[in-house]
């Protein structure tokens, strides 16, 4: 068996494929690098497939916990294993959009899922999973619920700082001037896709375009990202472990050759 | 037996005297310029007037990691986070006067070059008007043109004149052309051996690793006109060729396993962490776009060519110019990568690189990879940000390697 595991900052993933590359399990914990998550994805992983560690013939450690994370053979970026998760998963793909809990990047693959070039968030939280978060915690909704909020939005807000903490301010003035909150969880949105579409025009988007992190689980923002980069976005099944499941594929691949 | 010194010792050495020379001719009442660091020092050296670079102190102090108290300063005193670090740091240190790392004594005049950038005419005229002395002005023309247009070279003459003029008032005396075509000639030898030097790290391994060129800066920027420089600058040439023709690689305890580019200002608050995280993942810088800009060279005793030369500088350049320059760098020197310094003080520096990234990217496939920081301001700057960035850039680096070995 081979495990992938993926420390994030508000999540940690982790999967195991077997030597044919055949995905055995997955798992994702709402808890990130600095917390019990980052053990606890492991085991959890391990007991639910009844796998035991000793079976496990190389691990490789993505995320931005991947420097303390104990126990594995290697340590690979996310930014590699993203694309050899997505190669796996959606072939063809050229351009990744991840967006995860501190992050957003735009990853640009060749056919055999090596990274051509990347660019990633600068200097702060606009465009990341966590503006997401402090949004849905001014609308008073669970971050789950976003989407579904978004998708009645009729008349959608527009949100123009792009500093997160600014932005909770201008939404609460939008919601006190009694704007709907779910045109301003669409507001949402569009802030962070066109955030992010200005960092993907930088790099270059070639299609196929797919999205992959926490943030592709909801499917309303995947819409907004779409739109703003006037592209059709996959979304592999299972958006959130991608990066762990390019570690594992990674780790099959070392294995031996190290 | 007589030892010879070694550069590293020489420059410690030098720059400490630098400092002392201009405070103690400050205390025996002769006058002391505060210059930008890419300025016509050689007027300056000609009439024997001190100047000491604030730039090159505040860069001092970041490398000690003292700048937040003067930063703090500066912002409580009202200057905005937005504003370039060097100068918050010595319009600060302008009102303190006192820092661990080295001590530099008040202005009677200031010259400043917009040859670097623009923020240096506002920061000094603040400056001049604190202390209430006169500011000479060298301005500079952003070239839209790829090279130094004839109109420029002409308006930046007139300033060059026009800052003798101001000088000599300084100096109670008049400009000796005999000594100043010295000069002239003194500066050039030392951008040469400057340029020698730095050259040699184009071999395979490189003599030493490229964050020793950014320590050797301190001393190109504020001993350029003078025959100390020349003897600093030709010993660190000799040992690194004595290096060259052993072999010798930039380390004793591993080898250069990938050579990079490094584009922008270093990141003075973290030298030490930049420079381990490159070198734990085996890559050495070999050439930088920032030290390059001190090999100015030009034809002795012509001013016209002298203006063309500072001119001409990097951040004064159009993209065309700069992606040829940056490609030369990067075929010359072997390049496996480049680094961006996205450095949030220097705009002047920083606002061409997405665009020159890109060009570079479709010509040669190089591969490249930004981080943020600042040349003083420690706030800016991520560790763990910077080393996936490095580490992402080496799996780029080795991609390109298994395409070139495998064909694929």
């Amino acid at each position: 068996m081979f495990l992938g595991v993926d420390i994030g900052s508000s999540s940690s993933k982790a999967v195991l494929i077997n030597p044919l590359g055949e995905i055995v399990g997955q798992k994702a914990i709402q808890m990130g690098t600095g917390t019990v998550g980052a053990k606890s994805v492991e085991q959890a992983l391990l007991e639910e497939t009844g796998v035991k560690r000793s079976d496990v013939l190389f691990a490789v450690v993505t995320g931005y916990g991947r420097m303390t994370y104990p126990g594995c053979d290697l340590q690979i970026t996310e930014i590699s294993c993203h694309a050899a998760g997505v190669c796996f998963s959606l072939p063809g793909t050229r351009t990744i959009v991840d967006i995860g809990g501190q992050d957003a990047k735009v990853i640009r693959v060749d056919q055999a899922g090596r990274v051509v070039n990347f660019g990633m968030n600068e200097k702060c939280a606009a465009g990341t999973g966590r503006f997401l978060e402090v949004m849905a915690r001014v609308l008073g909704c669970r971050i789950g619920e976003l989407s579904a909020l978004a998708g009645k939005s009729q008349n959608t807000v527009k949100i123009s700082s792009v500093c997160t903490v600014f932005a909770e301010s201008e939404v609460i003035s939008q919601l006190a001037a009694g704007a709907k909150i779910e045109d301003v969880a669409k507001g949402a949105h569009n802030s962070v896709a066109t955030r992010v579409a200005g960092m993907c025009n930088r790099i270059g988007v070639e299609e196929a375009v797919a999205m992959t992190g926490g943030v592709a689980l909801n499917q309303d923002m995947v819409k907004s990202m779409a739109a703003a980069l006037s592209v059709p976005i996959c979304v592999p099944e299972s958006p959130q472990t991608i990066g762990a499941l390019g570690a594992a594929h990674f780790a099959r691949e070392k294995y031996g050759r190290l | 037996m007589d030892k010879k010194i070694s550069s590293k010792k020489m420059l410690k050495e030098m720059m400490a005297e630098h400092y002392s020379d201009a405070l103690k001719r400050k205390a025996e009442g002769k006058p002391v310029v505060w210059a930008t660091s890419i300025i016509p020092q050689e007027l300056m050296e000609a009439l024997d007037i001190a100047v000491v670079y604030p730039e090159n102190h505040a860069a001092a102090i970041g490398a000690r990691k003292d700048a937040p108290v003067f930063i703090n300063h500066a912002e409580a005193n009202g200057y905005s986070v937005d504003i370039c670090s060097y100068a918050r740091v010595n319009m600060a240190y302008a009102d303190i006067l006192e820092s661990e790392a080295e001590n530099i004594p008040i202005p009677d005049m200031i010259l400043s070059g917009s040859n670097i950038c623009c923020t240096a005419i506002k920061w000094y005229e603040n400056i001049a008007k604190k202390f209430n002395i006169p500011m000479v002005l060298i301005d500079s023309p952003f070239n839209m043109s790829y090279d130094v247009s004839a109109e420029s070279v002409k308006y930046i003459r007139k300033q060059i004149e026009n800052a003798i003029t101001q000088l000599e008032k300084l100096a109670g005396r008049k400009m000796d052309y005999d000594r100043l075509k010295e000069v002239m000639k003194v500066s050039n030898e030392n951008a040469i051996w400057w340029k020698k030097a730095t050259d040699l790290l184009a071999n395979k391994p490189s003599p030493t690793n490229g964050f020793d060129m950014f320590n050797y800066m301190a001393p190109i920027v504020c001993l350029r006109g003078n025959e100390k420089g020349t003897r600093l600058f030709k010993t660190w040439y000799e040992e690194l060729q004595a290096n060259v023709d052993n072999g010798v690689g930039p380390w004793q305890d591993q080898e250069e396993k990938y050579r990079v580019l490094w584009d922008g200002i270093a990141c003075w608050p973290y030298l030490k962490d930049t420079y381990v995280k490159l070198k734990s993942n085996g890559i050495n810088v070999v050439t930088s776009t920032y030290p390059e800009s001190w090999t100015l060279l030009y034809e002795v005793g012509d001013l016209d060519s002298m203006a063309r030369a500072y001119g001409g500088l990097y951040v004064l350049r159009s993209i065309d110019y700069i992606t040829d320059r940056l490609s030369a760098l990067a075929t010359g020197f072997k390049v496996d990568g480049i680094v961006f310094h996205s450095n949030r003080s220097c705009k002047g520096m920083d606002f061409k690189q997405f665009e020159i990234a890109r060009r570079l990217e479709s010509k040669f496939g190089v591969k490249y990879v930004f981080f943020d920081g600042d040349q003083t301001d420690p706030s800016t700057f991520s560790l763990a940000q910077y080393e996936t960035r490095i580490q992402a850039l080496v799996e780029m680096m080795e991609g390109n390697r298994q395409r070139e070995v495998h064909g694929i």
